[in-house]
């Protein structure tokens, strides 16, 4: 086969389009890279979706969280504790079982126990709780100047929150956002170890990489070709982010404007 | 366990609970926990050491030593780490055992790799095909200890690096007026006044230390996660005579229970360490603790 064929039976194997079987023996490079590519749709799908609901959640935790209110801190709070002081790996393991017996009582939860439904809720609640401890940061470092001019134009409520804190708050935590963005993505790795079944073989980019080195008894070409993905991926991130951190600190001079520095906060 | 566990067809409730909860097979599990224990035990502070040299090694003069810390630090920035756990394991062993190949065996004419084999020859096989059953566990055991201490060491490295990095330069200006060597300012100026730039750091490091156990799973050892999915798991009552449903659930909500026990715990321990070692520093937490008090 040639690496074209190879391209074009394999690349979207990971989502069961093309070639059924995997290559089971003389595993050419190319195919290696193609079906390892092939897995990153997976990560990227996890990834881009985890981070764009938990977003949203992320915002109204960390709102909750710098409440004066106990009703509504204090559950923001153990929510982000429970999340953020446990394993990953044992939190999928845990919410796929939970999910597996709900479905046997309820058939509601049928698709939940499918990793592209599962996996993805754990994700989100996940990285809801990471983000919502770095904008809850980002919150308590408002300058007070800005809210005391927010009050001075007799700004209160939403339209305060709005268009000032929420702007600043995500302005400053930009930086340590960028930096959960990678780590997420990179945590996507851990679906398909974690209970959740790559149903028919399609799986993520990790779990076609074990594949060829459990095959092939030879780790030094799958994971270096995983890492060069994973390498653009971050790359990618970092632009994309880049360039909303430019935006969101349009207002400012250029060197007082906060700057994305690689923190290492890794496994979940 | 007990005495009344002779038949547990027969019993109920928490009785039954009781028996269930100390059978072999659940000693075993309260065992792994200790495994989990002793690897955080001992990985920490060999990934502290690594950490230690990899730091020292990127802050030297000679360029190819100071390029090999700098590359120890970067290479675990932007990749998975659960992809650098489960590449080391496989390449470590496969080191190890081609070096003793190549030691062993020096008429050994045939290629290692042949296709999709790595072969060497029986006397440089670790462990040895005809060890004992728990020389394999510790040799698996081992290598998982020092892929974490790998792992983790660059981590620290980058920490403490960092650390040296932010002790004020007039303190070691201080040192060589004083007429000290290179060697004497890095000794007895710049690493005890570190620790307490590096703290913040090596506590997050250790948090997701804690977090990284369950990943001995995938390296192949009978872990808590192991157990857990093995009790769990639907029992009939034609293997054990306590024959129960899924109840793998359960048994995870115990694991998520530890480990939120083991962040609170340190958590707790960590800060006091830190307002040890920031009593009488001339950083804002010393500032506030002296305004404080």
């Amino acid at each position: 086969m040639s690496c074209i064929e190879t391209i074009q039976s394999y690349a979207f194997r990971s989502l069961g389009f093309g070639e059924r079987l995997l290559p089971r023996s003389d595993f050419t490079l190319c195919e290696q890279v193609t079906l390892i590519g092939s897995g990153m749709i997976w990560n990227i799908y996890f990834g881009v979706f985890a981070l764009l609901t938990g977003f949203f959640m992320a915002t109204a935790l960390a709102v909750a969280k710098a409440s004066p209110r106990a009703a509504l801190r204090k559950p923001a709070e153990w929510f982000i504790f429970l999340f953020r002081g446990s394993p990953l790996f044992i939190q999928f393991f845990f919410a796929y079982f939970l999910f597996l017996s709900l479905k046997s009582s309820y058939p509601f939860f049928g698709n939940f126990t499918a990793a592209w439904l599962g996996a993805l809720i754990v994700l989100f609640l996940n990285t809801a709780a990471y983000s919502a401890e770095i904008f809850y940061g980002a919150l308590q470092s408002i300058p007070k100047g800005d809210t005391e001019a927010a009050d001075a134009y007799g700004m209160s409520g939403w339209p305060r929150f709005r268009r000032i804190v929420w702007p600043t708050m995500l302005r400053l935590a930009w930086p340590a956002y960028t930096n959960e963005a990678i780590f997420l993505f990179h945590a996507t790795t851990l679906v398909f170890f974690s209970g959740f079944p790559a149903w028919q073989q399609r799986g993520d980019a990790l779990y076609y990489a074990s594949y060829f080195a459990d095959k092939t008894f030879n780790p030094f070409v799958p994971y270096p070709i995983l890492a060069g993905y994973f390498i653009l991926l971050t790359l990618v991130i970092v632009s994309l982010f880049g360039l909303v951190n430019r935006h969101l600190n349009r207002h400012l001079p250029a060197n007082t404007r906060p700057r994305f520095k690689m923190r290492m906060n890794l496994i979940r | 366990m007990f005495s009344y566990c002779t038949d547990p067809s027969t019993l109920g409730g928490l009785t039954w609970l009781s028996c269930f909860l100390t059978t072999g097979v659940h000693l075993s599990f309260y065992l792994s926990f200790f495994k989990v224990l002793g690897l955080l035990a001992v990985t920490a502070p060999v990934a502290l050491a690594f950490g230690f040299l990899g730091a020292m090694a990127a802050r030297a003069s000679f360029a190819p030593v100071s390029w090999l810390g700098k590359g120890y630090i970067a290479i675990v920035r932007g990749v998975p780490d659960i992809a650098f756990f489960l590449f080391f394991v496989i390449a470590l062993d496969q080191v190890f055992e081609y070096t003793r190949h190549r030691i062993l065996c020096p008429d050994w004419d045939q290629p290692v790799r042949q296709g999709n084999d790595f072969i060497v020859c029986q006397a440089a096989k670790l462990p040895l095909g005809s060890s004992p059953e728990w020389m394999h566990e510790t040799y698996a055991f081992g290598l998982a200890v020092i892929t974490f201490a790998i792992v983790f060491g660059a981590f620290a490295a980058n920490v403490l690096f960092g650390a040296m990095r932010a002790v004020p330069r007039a303190q070691l200006e201080t040192g060589e007026a004083y007429g000290m060597t290179q060697r004497q300012t890095f000794w007895r100026i710049l690493v005890p006044q570190m620790w307490v730039f590096a703290l913040p750091g090596l506590s997050n490091l250790w948090m997701v230390l804690i977090k990284a156990t369950p990943l001995l799973f995938l390296l192949g050892i009978e872990d808590i996660v192991y157990w857990a999915r093995e009790l769990g798991g639907t029992k009939t009552s034609k293997f054990t005579s306590y024959p129960h449903g899924d109840w793998r659930m359960w048994y995870f909500l115990a694991l998520l229970i530890f480990y939120l026990l083991m962040t609170k715990v340190s958590e707790t321990l960590l800060g006091r360490l830190m307002a040890r070692l920031t009593l009488g520093q001339a950083t804002s937490g010393g500032e506030a603790q002296r305004k404080a008090a």
